[in-house]
């Protein structure tokens, strides 16, 4: 068992407040990615876990042991850092072994350990080479080959794919994955790529302004996003939200001054209450007899288009559609009410008797 | 063809230029001392003149002790300087970039002041220190005060800058403390820097005049630029063949060091190594 709990978590920097209170438990062998745009906190986070940060305020306890005021060492916690962090003057041997070196392991214990990390990671060919003399996808396996070899309790990924190019990001996620899902390590992954989030994590912490938003699996963040910003950050591209008005008892939302119908009681709140409704591009569906939006911009995208439409100067729609008809100056379209998500416009959260996305908080 | 031809013509003028006179010295110290007093210095060297460099290395001359001794005293006082520069300025450097403490900028910056105070501009109050201290004609007293500068601390803390917090911090996670960080990987990865130091401060030191002048007067501790100093005679004739062969003699290590790490000397001021 080698669990990682945070208890109120805070961290300021001089005045300014980084981490607003983080309560997060992950369970033995889970990996949980933390996602989120910059600034909001997320790296600080890992930092504060990693023991390179000191927090304001709050407990941290790996396998149900203090680790607060531990120094880095001393809290058997590996981590990839973004730009790798290799040792330059040593070999991929070298950097593999040192920090075996430094706990004293014998030679041959140090020589075994790193063979067998360098087989998982396909590099056994390139142990006596120089860091510089490597790829970038080849860094990569090496710093992850100088957290392996260590056997922690705990590993820490900070935004290990951002320094790739698109092509070796996605190989290099499958690997991530795989080797993570075989060491059966607990693991913290800081990421602003959403679809890095959504294909890696067992679970996800959205987190906003240093606030967590919401911690939930990746579908149901999907589907049950907890406020406006989830909604907005995670899919791509991004969903419309459209400030709108509740009627009918809430069984219609009137938005750019069109009424859209609901179905049912599916949205709790009163007559009149202002309301921001959200649906993804891909959930719009062509509709002859339904509302109207002035078509502004069409993007090709092979098998798909977008299309870009706003109405009234300030609702914009984005329409995902599979090769459509031949592209009018105005097309008609309907949100069907399975797929409508409301939020309150006031507090940005959830309006719904929703499934099981619910904020942590 | 032209095109090519101004700028060798250019530098091979500017070898010359810079060549010549090390070459007169070269061709003078095998003369005849009475004829270089006439001018009449000839660019030809004469072989049965070489003898010369021997003399002055076992003898000296009218003015000065033995070349060879002064030669020794020259080479132990460029090499305390260079290594004990080096030793004072990496440890400083590493602490005033990687440690906070108190006061540490005030630090940093009071040791920048001392690169506006060289020791010719302290001359006077160095004396006196190094004079309560009884190091007046002792290697101590040669030595100690060249040591202390700033330059190896301010280029050293300039490489040291351009390591990547991360590199920091992925030590730290290994468990690497601070001796060990400076040892395993702050001093391999300067590799190059220090040796290009070393270079510059072994220079430094062996073209030492002013201060090893005024702070030994005891010819034991006379350098080999003293040494041709005091071979040139106010009242009785220069031999000027000697001082020549002397001024190549003192050329050649300086020469020599720079020629042997010229390589690491380039890398280490060109490149960031990181």
């Amino acid at each position: 068992m080698a669990g990682l709990r945070l208890e109120g978590l805070h961290k300021s920097f001089g005045a300014i407040e980084i981490l607003k209170g983080v309560d997060l438990a992950l369970a033995d062998g889970e990996m949980l990615v933390i996602v989120g745009a910059s600034g909001c906190g997320k790296s600080t986070l890992l930092r504060l876990v990693a023991g390179l940060e000191t927090p304001t305020a709050g407990r941290i306890l790996i396998d149900g042991r203090d680790v607060t005021g531990l120094d880095p060492s001393a809290r058997d916690i590996a981590m990839v850092f973004q730009n790798y962090a290799l040792y330059p003057h040593m070999s991929v041997f070298d950097n593999m072994a040192y920090g075996l070196k430094i706990r004293g392991l014998p030679r041959a214990a140090i020589r075994a350990k790193v063979d067998e990390a360098s087989a998982l990671l396909g590099l056994e060919a390139l142990l006596e080479r120089k860091p510089r003399q490597l790829s970038g996808g080849q860094r990569q396996r090496v710093a992850m080959g100088r957290a392996i070899v260590r056997d922690p309790k705990l590993f820490l990924f900070d935004e290990p794919l951002s320094n790739l190019d698109a092509k070796l990001r996605v190989q290099m996620r499958g690997e991530i994955r795989r080797l993570q899902r075989r060491l059966k390590v607990t693991s913290l992954y800081v990421t602003h790529d959403q679809v890095e989030a959504m294909t890696l994590g067992d679970r996800l912490l959205v987190m906003h302004q240093g606030v967590p938003v919401q911690l939930a699996t990746p579908t149901e963040v999907f589907e049950y996003p907890a406020d406006t910003y989830v909604a907005g950050f995670i899919g791509s591209p991004a969903m419309n939200l459209l400030p709108g008005v509740l009627g009918r008892n809430g069984t219609a939302v009137t938005v750019a001054g069109t009424e859209i119908a609901l179905a049912p009681s599916r949205f709790a709140a009163p007559d009149g209450h202002a309301v921001i409704l959200g649906i993804r591009p891909e959930h719009v569906v062509l509709d002859p007899s339904g509302m109207s939006w002035p078509v502004e911009i069409v993007e090709l995208l092979g098998s798909e288009m977008l299309v870009h439409a706003r109405r009234g100067g300030e609702a914009s729609l984005t329409i995902k559609i599979v090769h459509g008809p031949a592209m009018s100056d105005v097309i008609r379209v309907s949100f069907p009410s399975e797929h409508v998500h409301l939020f309150d416009q006031a507090t940005g959260l959830r309006l719904t008797p929703a499934g099981s996305g619910v904020p942590p908080s | 063809m032209t095109g090519r031809l101004i700028p060798h013509a250019v530098l091979v003028l500017a070898i010359l230029l810079f060549a010549l006179p090390i070459w007169i010295a070269v061709a003078g110290s095998t003369q005849d001392s009475a004829v270089i007093a006439r001018g009449e210095i000839s660019l030809i060297p004469r072989l049965s003149g070489l003898g010369v460099y021997r003399d002055v290395l076992l003898h000296g001359s009218a003015g000065a002790g033995p070349v060879w001794h002064a030669l020794m005293v020259s080479a132990g006082m460029a090499l305390a300087i260079a290594f004990g520069k080096i030793a004072l300025s990496l440890p400083s450097a590493y602490a005033v970039t990687f440690f906070r403490f108190p006061f540490r900028m005030t630090a940093f910056w009071l040791i920048f002041l001392t690169l506006m105070l060289p020791v010719e501009v302290r001359l006077i109050p160095t004396f006196q220190v190094m004079s309560s201290l009884d190091l007046i004609n002792s290697f101590t007293g040669l030595t100690i005060p060249l040591i202390a500068s700033a330059t190896a601390t301010l280029l050293f803390r300039q490489t040291f800058l351009t390591l990547p917090d991360e590199l920091v911090e992925a030590a730290r996670m290994d468990g690497a403390g601070p001796l060990r960080f400076l040892r395993d990987i702050v001093i391999p990865v300067s590799g190059a820097n220090i040796a290009a130091l070393f270079v510059i401060l072994f220079v430094y030191g062996w073209n030492q005049y002013l201060w090893p002048l005024l702070v030994a007067t005891d010819p034991k501790y006379d350098t080999v630029v003293i040494g041709i100093v005091k071979m040139i005679g106010v009242d009785t004739a220069t031999e000027w063949n000697k001082v020549m062969a002397t001024a190549v003699l003192a050329l050649i290590p300086p020469v020599a060091v720079v020629f042997l790490m010229q390589h690491w000397f380039v890398k280490g001021l060109t490149e960031g190594d990181k």
